[in-house]
């Protein structure tokens, strides 16, 4: 019904900065090639887009080896402008969930509300699953999870009983 | 006898035969019956016995009310003691056993409570008569407490079942899928907001289906499934059967639990968040007090009608019904049509006079007006009846053969969603009920009404009005429309006639065996006693009687037990008030509050990059907030000191590695990065040259010592700021804190980079050798002096390499990025072989820092250490003209002189002292204790030294180098020990700088 993986490695950027600042958004969106992210939202996908992370913070995705150009890119861009960039490619993990499923899945774990009117396609959760502190929205034919290295294991093993605990015949 | 009827049933098929045990009785059932249904079936009256006096005991009720028929349902691990038989659908091979017996259910020798003890167990019995003599509290009264104490046995193993959460957001949340719950589903759904219809029961339609009024023109249960498929139909709403609503708390939130039935989770708890929840789940029907209520076969009318409409079960052939009010006829009625007797029907009005008392009347069933029972004959089985007068002391009419009795005393409508977050009550006198005041709704966060009752919860008992208090409240919680009321038909009923003691004069023996809590056997004598010793409060009232306090909660007995308490202490009811509501509604298993958290998902462990090469290399595990990092790595048959002592030697003559990718690292950048870090720090970070280290120390405003780390400057508006491994997340919410909430127009960023680079620490004299073997970086001395870093490639690493130092030998950290970590750790292994590297853990490092005398937080440290105990002061910025903890420190206790400082010791006969041991002081304090003047913080073998090293905190203690201070140990003499300076090892530091 759903199937959990652990996803290949992404390029990923921290970038703090004020989302008011033309520049910043100029050198956000020329990095992704999409619109800029407004609150909740992730615009493009884990392949390359930007997610909202929280009112001054973005987590900017690009392929993974173009990461370390598109860190020396926008801080080139942001020169002069109060901002902090950071590469952190191996800092989170990204759990792929495959299959119709996935909203339920993340519905058993998640206090954030996964309705379709709530949480449709470009919309980004920061929130919790279970005990694991974690962001995740919709791609593909599924959903996709990211969280710390350090509880990728634990996350994988979450999911994967959510999963195989079966539908829960909701959304 | 109870039995089975050869037809009618409404829920069982009889073509689907089950088979089931009750204490070891091979029993036969039908599918849909429920256990209590099938034991009645089978002629098993009695199902308990009770809490206090053994007492025995059969089945009460038909639903969640049910106090007397728990039993333990399964076996081994699955056993589950306190299930309640009336609510616990029948599967085959189900194996149930009663509760509270010994030996068996029949033979039970706790029955001498009832006759010996019973005069001696009365209300508050566990404050008076265990108090005296004293020494027969632990002898002789608490093992027979705690043998009677709680029923049920405590299941055996770990619970095999698995359990899940299930998070849903709603706009509106009806509970209870009865006609009221089903027409505010359809009023609400109408809207088109989203409502989520929850039943506690595998079928829709609650009582109405057994009392069959007419509606819409035509019969209940048609008009039931025609809404049931329109709210289907519509896709804003979601219905769902098994599925009790346990609670109702702040802003909407709500919990339900959903029983399941397949191969997946047992149970499923919803976690609901809604905006207005619509509270339609019933009322509940009252016991009557008079003597002998407790004995097997007499049931509440409506149970006994639920039994033989829903499962075709009579329980008895002769049942004498007793009655104040019409509702009870429904039951003469059902009775006589399923062709039993009804011998009387014991009313204790004067005159009933309703339309149902007209059909009895007709039909030639014998109606006592005006008459209560005096007693009910039986002990183990009702035989029969005594008829007295209501109004007299109990004098005996008539005697009354039947094998059952139904009582009713009316309805209590279920506030208990109501009242969860605070909805007040209001007692309708002419119903006598308590019933939702509209006046003292519980509100939600933006003042609007939180919970809406409908239906008989609201207090609404005929048919009509029932459907329409749920239109109007599902219009109300949807802020939609009301809809058209819906025609009903049911029988016209006159008024009730409270009566809570029959008959209404009764002594105190009738009293004392009239029950008012069945399950935890509190009377109607104990109430009255405790109103006359003065327990005026009916909060006080239930603790001192234990009334309302068993699993059922006292959801029959809390009405008549605080009418009881308020005759007795002569106040109106609504004075006396109900107790607290609270939830969950019924009793939830703890393995649903986990959810999907147990075994393996227990609790999240966060690894490093090289968690598994430490697991392959015999690594015993320490627990550092949710990390595991290596304690230290076991070689085969090695003992944990062993290997620790292996490990501290390895570090001192050869090369260690540590892996320290726990510890926090958090960027700090922005044009006010350096004052902000100043305004963080005791001492000063903004004159931190680029590429150079600093250690520092962060204390909280009130001064004490809450982290420390190396501060490296990264460029000329960024730092990187090391925390302990526990501190990371907690500095920096700390750091996002101040900046956000005190010093928001400070152009500083903050990110937690913990996790992005693994880090390794190369330490002991070979260090440099090991590094060198990988190439690259120039870390020669000149190069990289002690406390500087630089960035470049490290062989085949992108790394940044520290010139830091917590053991005190020439060390290097090496931070790459976390997926390059364990390559780096393996490549550092395979290098490091020729000098035999050693990987170290944490105790290791413990034992290193400690001979070097270097602080840790949470060690040395307690959360009232201020830097200046420890000898840091040198690290506490006397230029600065702030930061954060400056002006606690300036303050007289914090100054004084007196205070515990930071020291070393060494033992006079090399032992390890016990870890936290006291130093003793001089004479004693008032309470006869011994005077302490310090205490150890931090204490280990040294393999290094050869001997026991601690560090610890004595009153002024610097001042008393070389003095023989005495250290207390649990069970022996105190230990001496000699005052030393806390730098054991190399105090000159050559090795560091080497």
């Amino acid at each position: 019904m759903v199937e959990v993986t652990l996803s290949a490695p992404l390029g990923m950027i921290s970038l703090r900065g004020d989302h008011g600042d033309a520049a910043l958004r100029e050198a956000v969106t020329a990095v992704t090639g999409t619109a800029f992210p407004e609150r909740l939202r992730i615009e493009g996908t884990s392949e390359r887009g930007a997610a909202w992370m929280s009112p001054d913070e973005l987590l900017i995705f690009v392929p993974r080896d173009e990461a370390v150009a598109a860190v020396a890119r926008l801080s080139e861009a942001l020169a002069g402008v109060h901002h902090l960039v950071a590469d952190v490619s191996d800092m989170r993990v990204c759990l792929r969930l495959d299959g119709p499923g996935a909203r339920e899945v993340l519905a058993k774990l998640s206090p954030a509300d996964l309705h379709p009117e709530a949480f449709g396609p470009g919309t980004f959760r920061r929130s919790r699953l279970g005990q694991l502190a974690a962001g995740f929205w919709l791609e593909g034919e599924g959903a996709r999870v990211i969280c710390f290295r350090s509880l990728a294991d634990y996350a994988l093993a979450l999911l994967r009983q959510s999963g195989r605990d079966g539908a829960v015949g909701y959304y | 006898m109870s039995t089975r009827l050869s037809r009618g049933g409404r829920l069982i098929d009889r073509s689907r035969p089950l088979t089931f045990t009750f204490d070891g009785h091979p029993y036969r059932g039908f599918a849909g019956d429920t256990l209590a249904s099938a034991l009645l079936a089978n002629g098993q009256m009695m199902v308990g016995r009770s809490f206090k006096y053994h007492r025995p005991r059969g089945l009460v009720a038909s639903g969640h009310e049910e106090p007397n028929g728990l039993v333990n349902l399964g076996a081994g691990e699955r056993m589950e003691p306190n299930q309640r038989a009336t609510v616990t659908p029948l599967k085959d091979g189900m194996v149930a056993l009663s509760q509270n017996r010994f030996p068996s259910l029949d033979l039970d020798l706790g029955v001498v409570n009832d006759t010996l003890l019973g005069r001696f167990l009365p209300a508050g019995f566990y404050y008076k008569t265990f108090m005296w003599p004293r020494s027969f509290w632990k002898h002789v009264y608490e093992p027979f407490i705690r043998k009677s104490a709680g029923l049920g046995r405590v299941p055996e193993g770990r619970d095999p079942d698995r359990y899940e959460h299930f998070h849903a957001h709603v706009d509106v949340l009806v509970a209870g899928g009865g006609i009221a719950g089903l027409s505010a589903a359809l009023a609400a759904g109408r809207s088109g907001q989203r409502v989520l219809l929850l039943e506690q029961a595998p079928h829709w339609g609650g009582r109405a289906l057994v009392d069959e009024p007419e509606i819409d023109g035509t019969p209940a249960a048609y008009w039931v499934e025609r809404t049931v498929a329109a709210l289907e139909a519509m896709p804003n709403v979601r219905l769902r059967l098994n599925t009790q609503v346990s609670g109702v708390y702040d802003h909407g939130y709500v919990i339900a639990c959903e029983q399941l039935d397949g191969a997946g989770p047992r149970q499923r708890l919803w976690r609901i968040r809604t905006k207005r929840i619509v509270s339609a789940i019933g009322a509940i029907e009252r016991p009557l007090a008079f003597a002998g209520n407790d004995v097997p076969g007499v049931m509440l009318a409506s149970a006994m009608r639920d039994y033989l409409v829903n499962w075709g079960v009579s329980v008895g052939d002769r049942v004498a019904i007793v009655t104040n009010n019409d509702d009870a006829y429904r039951t003469a009625l059902a009775v006589h049509r399923a062709g039993l007797i009804v011998p009387v029907i014991v009313d204790a009005r004067p005159n009933p006079s309703g339309e149902l008392v007209r059909q009895a009347r007709e039909l030639g069933l014998r109606i006592e007006a005006g008459r209560g029972i005096a007693k009910v004959k039986g002990r183990g089985r009702v035989t029969g009846v005594s008829l007295c007068a209501l109004a007299g002391e109990g004098a005996a009419i008539e005697d009354i053969g039947c094998d059952a009795v139904a009582m009713s005393g009316g309805w209590t409508p279920s506030v208990h969603l109501w009242s969860h977050c605070g909805g007040g009550l209001r007692w309708d006198e002419g119903q006598a009920m308590f019933r939702p005041d509209p006046a003292k709704p519980p509100r939600t966060h933006d003042g609007s009404v939180l919970v809406v009752p409908a239906g008989s919860s609201e207090g609404e008992l005929r048919t009509g009005a029932v459907l329409e208090s749920g239109l109007r409240a599902g219009a109300m919680a949807a802020g939609g429309e009301v809809l058209a009321t819906v025609a009903a038909r049911d029988a016209e009923e006159g008024p009730i006639l409270p009566v809570w003691i029959m008959p209404q004069g009764a002594p105190t023996a009738l009293k004392r065996k009239m029950w008012l809590d069945f399950q935890n056997d509190v009377k109607v004598s104990d109430v009255e006693l405790a109103a006359r010793e003065g327990f005026q409060s009916v909060e006080h009232a239930k603790r001192y009687t234990t009334l309302g306090m068993a699993t059922d909660q006292g959801k029959l007995s809390n009405v008549n037990g605080l009418a009881v308490l308020s005759q007795s202490l002569h106040k109106a009811i609504p004075q006396v008030g109900t107790t607290t509501f609270r939830p969950p509604y019924t009793p939830l298993t703890l393995g649903t509050i986990a959810g999907v958290a147990k075994e393996e998902l227990f609790q999240p462990i966060r690894k490093t990059a090289i968690h598994g090469w430490h697991e392959r290399h015999g690594a015993t595990w320490e627990p550092v907030g949710l990390w595991r990092r290596p304690f230290a790595y076991l070689r085969p048959g090695e003992h944990v000191e062993n290997a620790v002592n292996r490990e501290v030697l390895a570090v001192r003559n050869g090369v260690g590695l540590l892996d320290a990718s726990t510890l926090g690292k958090i960027v700090v950048k922005g044009p006010d990065a350096g004052r902000f870090l100043d305004m963080m720090y005791t001492n000063v970070m903004s004159t931190l040259p680029v590429g150079k280290c600093r250690y520092g120390l962060m204390c909280s405003e009130n001064g004490f010592l809450m982290d420390d780390g190396v501060v490296i400057r990264l460029g000329e508006d960024a730092w990187l700021c090391h925390t302990t491994t526990g501190g990371a997340d907690r500095i920096h919410a700390h750091m996002e804190d101040w900046l956000q909430c005190e010093w928001h127009d400070w152009k500083v960023y903050t990110a937690n980079l913990t996790e992005e680079w693994a880090q390794v620490a190369v330490a002991g004299p070979r260090a440099r050798d090991v590094l060198a073997k990988l190439g690259g970086l120039d870390l020669s001395p000149e190069a990289l002096p002690f406390m500087t870093f630089r960035e470049g490639k490290l062989g085949p690493f992108d790394a940044r390499v520290h010139r830091i130092s917590f053991s005190g030998e020439l060390s290097f950290e090496v931070a790459v990025p976390a997926n390059q970590g364990l390559a780096l750790w393996e490549a550092l292994v395979q290098a490091g072989a020729e000098w035999g590297v050693t990987p170290y853990g944490t105790e290791a490092m413990h034992v290193l820092r400690a001979e070097k005398g270097y602080i840790m937080i949470g060690e040395e440290t307690d959360g009232t250490v201020i830097p200046q105990d420890l000898n840091l002061g040198w690290a506490v910025s006397k230029k600065k003209a702030d930061f954060l903890g400056k002006r606690a420190q300036e303050r007289v206790h914090m100054a004084n002189p007196g205070r515990w400082l930071l020291v070393g010791l060494e033992t006079l006969d090399r032992s390890v002292l016990p870890e936290g041991a006291y130093i003793l002081g001089r004479g004693e304090n008032t309470n006869g204790q011994k005077n302490t003047e310090g205490r150890i913080t931090s204490t280990y073998f040294s393999a290094t030294l050869d001997r026991g090293i601690a560090m610890a905190l004595l009153d002024r203690g610097p001042e008393r180098m070389g003095q023989v201070v005495r250290v207390a140990r649990k069970g022996g003499e105190p230990v001496e020990a000699r005052v030393v300076d806390p730098v054991l090892y190399d105090k000159a530091g050559e090795r560091l700088n080497g």
